[in-house]
């Protein structure tokens, strides 16, 4: 339950500045259900959670802007690669890409026994849409559960594995 | 505002289906990473079909009317996919790509170095990934062996929750090199545990007369499992008399500490390591 107050302060603010710059997603986290013999501290959840929702934001930018370096702050490892290749791939079939999240429910679930891994899970919701010349070429929402694996770096928890599951 | 203008954009979209419907795609539910498969198309005509995700963008001229043929390869990140066609971009078809079998472990082992006889002092944690780093989300056994020189090798399974396990194993009480196997679907993943001694167990020491000198040595020292304490280990003399005090710091060689300390008629000697202090000797008049 004490971890439960921090992060909930978190997701406000973090619902404040989203709906701040108008994107207004909704985020819930379920207390985490840890599989691993490490405990996982109210400041690490809390900070796990509020970098992994600003991967979105880099996510959504890198995107929609076919910009991969935009992915820096936040992506690292498999993930990095993974979309910086799609974002080159974008730009050759001429389309980008608009992922607007909707709402997400985050839960962690597993913190590895040397603390250099944290994983989460996260159904989200949200809208994808494909554009070629600023044009809406195809659109369609999307109801996804994310597996997410996070390391810490110098200043912050980035994003090495970010994976949707078939429902 | 700008939610309200994407889900205007998505209805309108979709609403437009009907008006294309002559054309329209069918793809399967699930496709495994890396596999070849097709897309089913009707229509007729020729198209540009485009498959969208995270993962990854494909685009392929297809004749529709047919089967679109991806091939092994095209499509190996695992995610979901959207696949429309550029003459009916509104007739969205999607699927979801899933990982293949594990074919790579990442596996760390900590720590690298660590005293016999630590309970649950090591612990090794793994994530599975098949051949295109996705991760292998399927819940998988995992084995986890370690052996040492001359010591029983102990077995250990544990099964992956969304891709991760882990394990934590007592060390040998025995010092060596431990071997620390993890390893799932024919594959494994080795990792070396250097397990040293631990601290002395007891130091007990003699001494000679040398002239005026006393000649201190203690016998081989060794951990609580039997194991020599590594040579370099600082040994501590220290002897009182008289209300005064002199400390000599010696390491171990071969095992053992030697000094040679003034011999001082009344002095007491005592000698230690760490926090493990061994027996005093009281030098007589």
């Amino acid at each position: 339950m004490s971890m439960l107050k921090p992060v909930l302060a978190v997701i406000m603010a973090l619902s404040a500045s989203a709906a701040f710059a108008g994107a207004q997603a909704s985020v819930h986290v379920t207390p985490p259900n840890l599989d691993g013999p490490r405990n996982l501290a109210d400041q690490t959840a809390t900070a796990v959670v509020k970098n992994y929702i600003e991967s979105w934001e880099s996510l959504r930018a890198a995107l929609a802007a076919n910009r991969p370096e935009l992915l820096d702050r936040d992506f690292v490892g498999a993930a990095k690669q993974k979309l910086t290749e799609t974002i080159q791939q974008q730009g050759k079939a001429g389309i980008t890409t608009t992922y607007k999240d909707r709402s997400h429910d985050i839960q962690i679930v597993f913190y590895s026994p040397e603390g250099l891994s944290v994983e989460l899970v996260d159904n989200v919701e949200y809208d994808v849409q494909v554009s070629s010349k600023g044009k809406t070429m195809a659109a369609q929402p999307v109801h996804s559960r994310y597996v997410v694996v996070m390391t810490p770096t110098e200043v912050r928890w980035r994003v090495r594995v970010l994976q949707a599951e078939a429902e | 505002m700008r939610g309200t203008f994407t889900s205007l954009a998505v209805g309108l979209v979709l609403a437009a289906a009907p008006a294309l419907g002559a054309q329209a795609l069918t793809a399967p539910k699930t496709v495994e990473a890396g596999s070849p498969f097709s897309i089913e198309s009707s229509g007729s005509g020729q198209a540009t079909l485009y498959i969208v995700g995270m993962g990854g963008v494909v685009t392929r001229d297809v004749q529709l009317g047919s089967p679109i043929s991806i091939p092994e390869g095209a499509v190996f990140n695992a995610g979901h996919y959207i696949a429309y066609l550029s003459t009916a971009p509104s007739d969205v078809a999607s699927f979801d790509v899933v990982p293949a079998k594990v074919a790579d472990i990442s596996f760390l082992a900590r720590p690298s170095r660590l005293p016999v006889g630590r309970r649950n002092g090591i612990t090794g944690a793994v994530y599975l990934f098949d051949a295109y780093k996705n991760l292998a989300t399927k819940s998988t056994p995992v084995n986890f062996d370690i052996s040492t020189p001359n010591t029983a090798q102990e077995k250990r399974s544990a099964q992956t929750r969304n891709g991760a396990a882990w394990i934590a194993l007592d060390s040998s009480p025995k010092e060596g090199a431990a071997h620390f196997v993890a390893s799932a679907g024919g594959v494994s993943a080795v990792r070396v545990i250097q397990q040293v001694p631990g601290d002395p167990c007891a130091i007990k020491m003699s001494a000679k007369p040398d002239g005026k000198k006393i000649a201190l040595e203690t016998e081989p020292v060794r951990d609580c499992s039997g194991n020599a304490v590594p040579d370099g280990t600082i040994v501590t003399f220290t002897q009182n008399y008289h209300g005064a005090q002199s400390t000599v710091d010696v390491p171990l060689k071969r095992g053992v500490a030697k000094v040679e300390m003034p011999a001082i008629p009344g002095a007491n000697i005592t000698v230690a390591s760490g926090v493990v202090l061994g027996n005093e000797i009281h030098w007589g008049k």
